[in-house]
């Protein structure tokens, strides 16, 4: 019971301050994962795959994954609650109220300061992925292989709209190839 | 005797109309692939010219406090619109209705991962996603800076935020976006007073 307690506060916590949505919650999840020793890094990446590749938020397919692997069904159906009922009591107690609230001086200088800093924290997640997938800081200091992947990647995401889901597809194609 | 009858009421409205709301977001909940602004264009289809629930521009404060309260854009909009609708139980029902099919589709797909994790060909395969995984976590940054890093002050916030998070392991991530909030309430408040301060001179150069 104490496990599903601790899966419940800390997703919850996650929830309360994901601003930004998805991508920027990965960082959080991730961190919460580390200290609990929840899952591996590998793992964690994997999971990302898997939360990206399906349909629907990435931050709720993340933290429904995340729980089932800890926990089981249970965990997941714990994870996945926890994370949306901040959002939920939010929006009933503040929604409204913020239509009207949401071109306050201070509302925007919050905002002003809080965008970068999200931004921040999801490059510092980036990093932090490719040092523990071994991407970079390895035994050769940069994977080629996967430098490339990453990059070639990169392009593709920022220069079309192609879905993330067969950019997946496609590396895991390209992966059993190199790789295999 | 009137709070009796407009509870009745509500009621009786509610049952088909909750069933219908959550067969909706049931609905748009597995193709909107990406999630979040994918839906965009879809939520604005169904709820305001076919089914005409709210109006085009209710719907777009809906979309704009969705982006500002924490939580993924696409299960607040849900919220934020059932809530419209129907009041708190229509906030519930849109939740669930939101969730559920994706919920079901990653917890399958989690178990069929699970089952041939360990194959030779999976795990070259992963070597591969892993990459992007990467990738897609950069470009996500990448695609926000582009609306939230809008002047220099923003580029180094953003710049000593990363750099502090990779000297400072330590750091609870939690602090770190309060701190942002506070940070930018405090760096509007010094650009206005330096705006003023400017002004003043202005106006005294012009009287010497």
């Amino acid at each position: 019971m104490n496990a599903f307690l601790d899966l419940f506060i800390t997703f919850f916590k996650l929830g309360l301050v994901s601003f930004g949505g998805g991508y920027a919650m990965i960082p959080l999840i991730q961190t919460e994962v580390q200290n609990h020793h929840w899952l591996s890094m590998s793992i964690f990446t994997d999971m990302i795959a898997i939360s990206a590749m399906a349909p629907g938020p990435i931050a709720t397919n993340t933290a429904t994954i995340v729980g089932d692997k800890c926990l089981g069904l249970p965990g997941a159906v714990v994870a996945c609650l926890a994370v949306t009922l901040p959002s939920l009591l939010l929006i009933l107690v503040i929604g409204k109220l913020f239509v009207k609230f949401q071109n306050h001086p201070l509302v925007k200088a919050a905002f002003y300061g809080l965008r970068p800093t999200i931004v921040g924290i999801i490059v510092f997640a980036a990093v932090k992925f490719a040092l523990s997938d071994g991407i970079i800081g390895g035994g050769h200091l940069i994977d080629v292989k996967s430098a490339l992947l990453l990059l070639a990647a990169m392009v593709i995401l920022i220069k079309t709209r192609l879905h993330p889901a067969y950019l997946i597809l496609a590396a895991g194609i390209v992966g059993m190839v190199m790789f295999g | 005797m009137k709070w009796g009858e407009l509870k009745m009421e509500k009621k009786k409205l509610d049952y088909k109309l909750l069933l219908e709301i959550f067969l909706v977001f049931f609905k748009i909940s597995p193709i909107t692939f990406g999630g979040g602004f994918a839906m965009i264009p879809i939520m604005e289809d169904v709820m305001v010219h076919k089914k005409k629930w709210i109006g085009k521009e209710e719907l777009v404060d809906v979309f704009a406090v969705s982006q500002s309260v924490p939580g993924a854009i696409a299960v607040n909009s849900a919220i934020f619109v059932g809530y419209q609708i129907a009041g708190i139980p229509g906030a519930l029902i849109a939740l669930l209705g939101i969730v559920t099919p994706t919920f079901v589709i990653i917890i399958a797909l989690g178990v069929l991962f699970a089952s041939f994790q360990h194959n030779v060909h999976v795990q070259a395969a992963l070597r591969g996603i892993r990459p992007v995984v990467v990738a897609l976590i950069a470009s996500a940054a990448w695609k926000m800076s582009k609306v939230s890093l809008v002047d220099k002050t923003c580029v180094a916030l953003c710049a000593v935020c990363v750099i502090a998070l990779l000297l400072f392991k330590s750091l609870n991530l939690i602090l770190v976006i309060i701190s942002g909030a506070l940070v930018g309430i405090v760096l509007v408040q010094v650009q206005k007073l330096q705006k003023q301060a400017s002004a003043q001179k202005k106006v005294r150069g012009e009287k010497l």
